[in-house]
């Protein structure tokens, strides 16, 4: 089952390559992952996202409670959680289908932020599904690159992750 | 406030920690660091022959004493020549800290000389580890890695240092923390007051219970609440490779190792318990055998001051996070104020089981290998070692047949006695080892046993052991050949013995030892082991190299059947090999 583990390190170097060399040494996947300072510049949040059974799970979280370098984590697919991802994406865009994009961008609530004669660059955000539904909706022939950047998340209502 | 360059700012803290010595070995980027050693006189240095001894030495400085091991080494290849001591030490979680030169930091990147990428390299087999980046702050690195190396689950720490950081010339104000917080490392101080009620009520209701410990118990200094409550419940207690000494050895309570080549009493005792306490240990797959079929009727108490080694592989029924000499303390505790004491009739016949499991498998109760054979058994070796020290000595060990026979055969009395690479299993850390025991207890007998294979992988030591007046004993088995991979190739190897037989190519090690200035005692005849291992024990401020030249056929007896052998039943701690024609 995919899991989203949010996670809370000092903004220190190396702090990245001991999390992600944990999954790596113990044979664990990452599905995604996104990295940024928090605005406490001495911390930085990663949303991780893994796939494994709960024994899995469990093992990983306590692994990265471990590493010296975590200060707090949770694993936001225990409780409610909003996740989102971004997307950017060049679709070819010539003649009728120039139309026909821009609807179906329009649909998926999508921005088109660049336009040449030719591309249309948009950018999508969303649950990971729906960024998956907008490919199939404008086909896949006419896409000519994708740049997804990875799941972030926060739990709903009260609950925070801080120290 | 005083001012100190990096290097004396470096020593001044090792010193300030209590650090007594460094094993260690110069190289360009120590250079700075070697010149503050040679400037103080608190902290002694040991000048190894190779890195990969040094961590090996400090390791069993550790585990003999308790403190924490340091070793110093320089940057690229003295790095890496570290690593092999620093998974061994980080495998059995042994306090360590490991101080390597760096190239300078403006340098690093560029391949310099001599540059590797320490922290990189080491990071899978590091508790954790610091890069210096201000030379201000080595007095507080050293103090946040002491700390780290020897609380919660101990481990090595690295301390990665760049040759500028240590430069003399530039000073700095020295100031030693007295304390450290580190807001992301809390370990359990203790454990859960609920839990620990529930898992005495458990054992308490037990008829068939059993205390499994592990290293965790000696690194967490238990041994003497453990003893007391598996003697208050008069419940057995076996030891895993890395927990001999925890319970004494010479105890009836007593069943000895479990695991692969455990006594039948302990396998048969884990397989058939209805309880199993758990502590200190870590339900490793040469204790388990396949874990599907481990222990089926049995509850499971888990103490560990890990809580990730809890349910790792064996689901615990009542896990405990906490320090095992706190929980046991509070176990205690509990135990006087519940009314509840344990089913003695149940016991009584659980005792007499296992006490006839013992007296037909014990390998201590009568020797199960062939007594009238002409060659000398190992078995008989690792006994007549026993007698002649007395059953006091700090015995390291190599890997492989040799160091089963004497976990099998050396009943340990006290902890920290037993010195040896459970966890990665590294063929040449017995006799840096030795060395390492030896320079912490000046006086006390320490023999390292080991086999022609093993002893080649670090022999350089015995020029260091010249160099630091360490008289060790070193009772190597000669079998001449790989016996555990022999053992092996038998058994699963059509007999097949690829590149495990020496085929006169070993040296002369009565000469190789005095070509050293020491020692070199042969043993070729069974009648003369006990009178010449006698007097090699009586040569106490020489090192003596004993080669013993045992039965090159022996193999290793109990030994578990694994899950996929094909030839009966197997899988479970009850499927054993007693002998190459008996199984239970």
């Amino acid at each position: 089952m995919k899991r989203i583990i949010s996670v809370l390190v000092e903004n220190e170097p190396g702090a990245l390559s001991r999390v992600v060399g944990l999954f790596s040494q113990r044979g664990y996947n990452i599905e995604t992952l996104t990295v940024a300072p928090t605005e406490d510049s001495t911390l930085s949040r990663l949303t991780i996202t893994t796939v494994g059974s709960d024994h899995v799970i469990e093992q990983i979280t306590k692994h990265l409670n471990k590493i010296v370098d975590v200060v707090k984590l949770v694993d936001l697919t225990e409780g409610a959680h909003i996740e989102r991802e971004l997307m950017l994406i060049k679709v070819r865009a010539t003649g009728s289908q120039r139309a026909e994009v821009k609807r179906c961008v329009d649909i998926f609530r999508g921005q088109i932020v660049d336009v040449t004669a030719s591309v249309y660059t948009v950018q999508l955000v969303g649950h990971s599904d729906k960024l998956d539904a907008f490919f199939q909706a404008v086909g896949e022939a006419s896409i000519l690159e994708v740049v997804r950047s990875g799941v972030t998340g926060i739990a709903r209502g009260e609950k925070v992750l801080s120290l | 406030m005083e001012q100190l360059s990096g290097g004396d700012m470096l020593l001044r803290a090792l010193a300030d920690e209590g650090v007594e010595c460094i094993f260690g070995y110069p190289g360009g980027a120590a250079l700075h660091i070697y010149d503050a050693i040679f400037r103080q006189d608190r902290v002694h240095h040991v000048l190894v022959r190779h890195e990969q001894a040094a961590t090996h030495a400090a390791d069993a400085y550790s585990r003999s004493t308790g403190l924490t091991g340091t070793c110093l080494v320089t940057s690229g290849p003295g790095a890496t020549n570290a690593i092999t001591g620093i998974a061994t030490a980080y495998m059995d979680s042994i306090p360590m800290v490991v101080i390597s030169g760096q190239v300078a930091s403006d340098r690093i990147g560029e391949d310099a000389f001599q540059e590797t990428d320490m922290v990189g390299v080491s990071r899978p087999i590091v508790k954790h580890s610091y890069l210096v980046k201000d030379p201000a702050q080595i007095p507080a690195i050293i103090k946040k890695a002491y700390y780290l190396a020897a609380s919660g689950r101990p481990g090595p720490v690295v301390v990665d240092i760049p040759k500028d950081m240590t430069a003399q010339g530039k000073l700095f104000d020295y100031h030693y923390p007295e304390t450290v917080r580190l807001r992301s490392y809390n370990p359990a101080t203790r454990g859960h007051a609920g839990q620990i009620k529930k898992a005495m009520q458990l054992m308490l209701a037990a008829k068939r219970p059993i205390i499994y410990a592990g290293g965790g118990v000696i690194q967490g200094n238990a041994s003497a609440p453990l003893t007391a409550l598996a003697q208050k419940l008069n419940v057995p207690v076996t030891n895993t490779l890395m927990g001999l000494g925890a319970y004494p050895g010479d105890d009836k309570q007593f069943l000895g190792m479990l695991g692969m080549h455990g006594m039948v009493e302990a396998n048969f005792a884990m397989h058939n318990a209805d309880v199993i306490f758990a502590i200190g240990a870590r339900f490793d797959d040469r204790v388990t055998n396949a874990t599907e079929k481990f222990c089926p009727g049995a509850k499971i108490v888990h103490v560990d001051i890990d809580p990730a080694s809890i349910s790792k592989t064996v689901q615990a029924d009542v896990p405990i996070v906490g320090p095992v000499d706190s929980v046991l303390n509070d176990m205690l505790q509990i135990l006087d104020e519940l009314k509840q004491t344990m089913d003695t009739e149940a016991l009584s016949v659980w005792w007499a089981q296992i006490n006839e499991w013992r007296e037909k498998h014990g390998i201590l109760v009568k020797p199960r290998y062939d007594t009238t054979s002409e060659a000398i058994k190992p078995q008989e070796v690792i006994s007549a070692l026993y007698e002649v020290t007395n059953g006091e000595a700090y015995i390291t060990s190599d890997v492989g047949q040799h160091q089963m026979f004497a976990a099998q055969y050396y009943p340990f009395k006290y902890p920290r006695r037993w010195i040896n690479s459970g966890g990665l299993g590294t063929m040449g850390f017995g006799l840096p080892a030795a060395m390492g025991v030896q320079y912490a207890h000046r006086d006390a007998v320490v023999a390292c046993v080991t086999g022609e294979g093993s002893i080649q992988m670090c022999i350089q030591e015995l020029s260091t052991c010249t160099q630091y007046h360490l008289p060790i004993k070193i009772i190597c088995l000669n079998n001449q050949a790989l016996g555990m991979v022999k053992q092996w190739q038998d058994m699963n190897y059509g007999g097949r013995h690829s590149e495990s037989l020496y085929e006169e190519s070993l040296p002369d090690f009565i000469k190789l030892a005095e070509a050293y200035g020491h020692v070199g005692v042969r043993i070729s005849q069974r009648a003369e082991l006990k009178d010449k291992l006698t007097e090699v024990f009586a040569m106490k401020d020489r090192v003596v190299f004993v080669d013993i030249q045992v039965d090159t056929k022996e193999h290793v007896y109990p030994m578990l059947i694994p899950h996929n052998d094909p030839s009966g039943a197997n899988g479970s701690m009850r499927d054993m090999f007693l002998s190459k024609t008996e199984r239970t």
